[in-house]
């Protein structure tokens, strides 16, 4: 018996965190993502959810509440956009670093100055190297199962999920979403076990200052030093990859929902050319890719869902028959190019795949993409790849010139 | 073999010397003149204000009052608080253990 209800994607995040069971909850509102916690809060107060709803005073203090909480025990969570993230990009450090399973919905929105309340994706690319698995949706029912994915990978690899999907364009957005079984989702998501237990029985000092060396401790173990501790975390997130595969494809069995693990291709097989994106913009890129068909040009897509860690070698096998490679995407590392585009290109690099790549930068601050424009953008870089020209940077829908 | 460190985050048992000597960060050593030591003057529990403000704890509460040159960092902190003036911080002191 499936329930399904029409819902936006804000209250889909709410609905997983729900049959998660979360027993903490702190959020600071901020446009798009208030109705989230606020959803959540209502629960909270009616009695339907057995959590603790900690209210502060910035988003900084949110995730340090996340972080005590999470450390003794409480399956934590939060949600926020654009400037609420950045305020707490120190806390996200420590929240990766002291290896914690939190999840933080990051409802994607450009980032001031100038004042933007509407999406692009600079918010959470610009936590890419935090520590944090990055993961991006394309529907609200994506959103509320990668939420439940999300602390099944999180509490076995003990690694913080950011679960991101675009502002408004999902967010406040309405669609019918199914809601899992509570039953089936408690079978798929075992109890959070912290990796390690505090008790005033074995007291313990948590991130104390670490040295750029090994030393001995007290009882003679030889503890690591900053670099080792470091190192760890990476290999952590390197090793999280397998963990996702696994989750989806569990998830898959137990619910009939595929959203395709690190990434997900659309008539990919035979493509003359694959656009490539993260979370709303993907979904576009597949009607343009139907648009382009219709046309007579083989299009497909291969949507990146996990961001971080990098789908290295999934995407070296997308890619790796394409002629030509179009990156369409909702953010800009200022002074180079897209983050997307730049991380394809270093994939491919060494395999011997030399398939021209063109960016577009789209959408930033809310501007609409339509599926023929991003269709055009296509037929032009086919054109100037036929030219000869391998690598091109466009701003789609934009004034460039001065 | 050598226990390895299998904590994957940053942390330590509060015990004693979990940090290492800490005495050799130290650039002034505090000298007790027990003549003029309240406790050793008087024989008898008093004053000890140098093991209360002791930031570090390594003040021990005897008679006469000993300082634990291993892990004393030579704040100074013992010697602007005794009443007495009975500790002074000597500079380049070697220090007799």
């Amino acid at each position: 018996m499936s329930d399904v209800r029409i819902m936006t994607g804000n209250q889909a995040a709410a609905y997983g965190v729900k049959l998660c069971k979360v027993q903490v909850v702190s959020a600071y509102p901020i446009t798009p993502s208030t109705s989230v916690t606020e959803t959540i809060a209502n629960w909270v107060e009616r009695g339907e959810l057995k959590a603790e709803y900690v209210r502060v005073e910035s988003e900084h203090s949110v995730m340090t509440v996340c972080v005590a909480a999470s450390t003794v025990g409480a399956r934590t969570f939060t949600s926020t956009s654009s400037h609420g993230l950045l305020y707490m990009h120190e806390q996200l450090h420590w929240a990766a670093g002291s290896r914690l399973p939190i999840v933080l919905a990051c409802v994607n929105r450009g980032v001031g100055a100038p004042w933007s309340i509407f999406n692009d994706q600079q918010d959470s690319i610009a936590q890419r190297d935090t520590g944090w698995i990055q993961i991006y949706c394309r529907d609200n029912q994506e959103i509320i199962d990668t939420v439940i994915q999300a602390y099944r990978i999180a509490e076995q690899v003990y690694c913080p999920v950011m679960v991101c999907y675009d502002g408004f364009v999902l967010s406040h957005t309405m669609m019918p979403v199914e809601i899992p079984d509570a039953d089936k989702v408690g079978e798929f998501l075992p109890p959070y076990k912290p990796h390690t237990i505090l008790s005033p029985e074995d007291p313990r000092n948590i991130n104390p200052v670490i040295f750029p060396w090994q030393r001995r401790d007290a009882e003679g173990v030889l503890r690591d030093g900053y670099m080792d501790m470091r190192w760890k975390l990476q290999h952590a997130l390197e090793g999280s990859r397998n963990v996702i595969v696994e989750v989806c494809r569990e998830y898959a069995e137990r619910f009939g929902r595929d959203h395709g693990g690190m990434l997900w291709t659309y008539k990919a097989d035979d493509a003359e050319v694959l656009l490539a994106g993260m979370g709303s913009i993907a979904t576009e890129a597949t009607t343009a890719a139907d648009l382009l068909r219709e046309g007579g040009i083989r299009a497909g897509v291969v949507g990146v869902r996990v961001y971080r860690p990098f789908p290295r070698a999934e995407v070296r096998e997308a890619f790796h028959k394409a002629p030509a490679i179009v990156v369409f995407e909702k953010d800009i590392s200022y002074g180079y190019e897209g983050a997307l585009s730049a991380d394809i290109k270093a994939a491919l690099y060494g395999t011997g795949i030399q398939t021209p790549v063109h960016n577009y930068i789209a959408g930033l601050g809310g501007r609409d993409v339509k599926a023929n424009e991003l269709a055009e953008a296509v037929r032009s870089s086919l054109a100037a790849i036929a030219g000869g020209n391998r690598e091109q940077q466009t701003w789609l829908n934009c004034v460039t010139e001065l | 073999m050598e226990p390895k460190d299998d904590n994957i985050s940053a942390m330590c048992k509060p015990a004693v010397g979990e940090a290492g000597k800490t005495g050799d960060w130290r650039d002034l050593t505090p000298v007790i003149d027990h003549a003029k030591c309240i406790a050793s003057v008087k024989n008898r529990p008093a004053c000890y204000l140098c093991w209360l403000y002791c930031p570090d704890g390594i003040v021990s509460a005897g008679i006469p009052v000993k300082i634990d040159l291993d892990y004393c960092k030579g704040c100074g902190i013992c010697a602007e608080e005794c009443p007495a003036k009975a500790i002074t911080m000597a500079v380049n002191e070697e220090v007799k253990k």
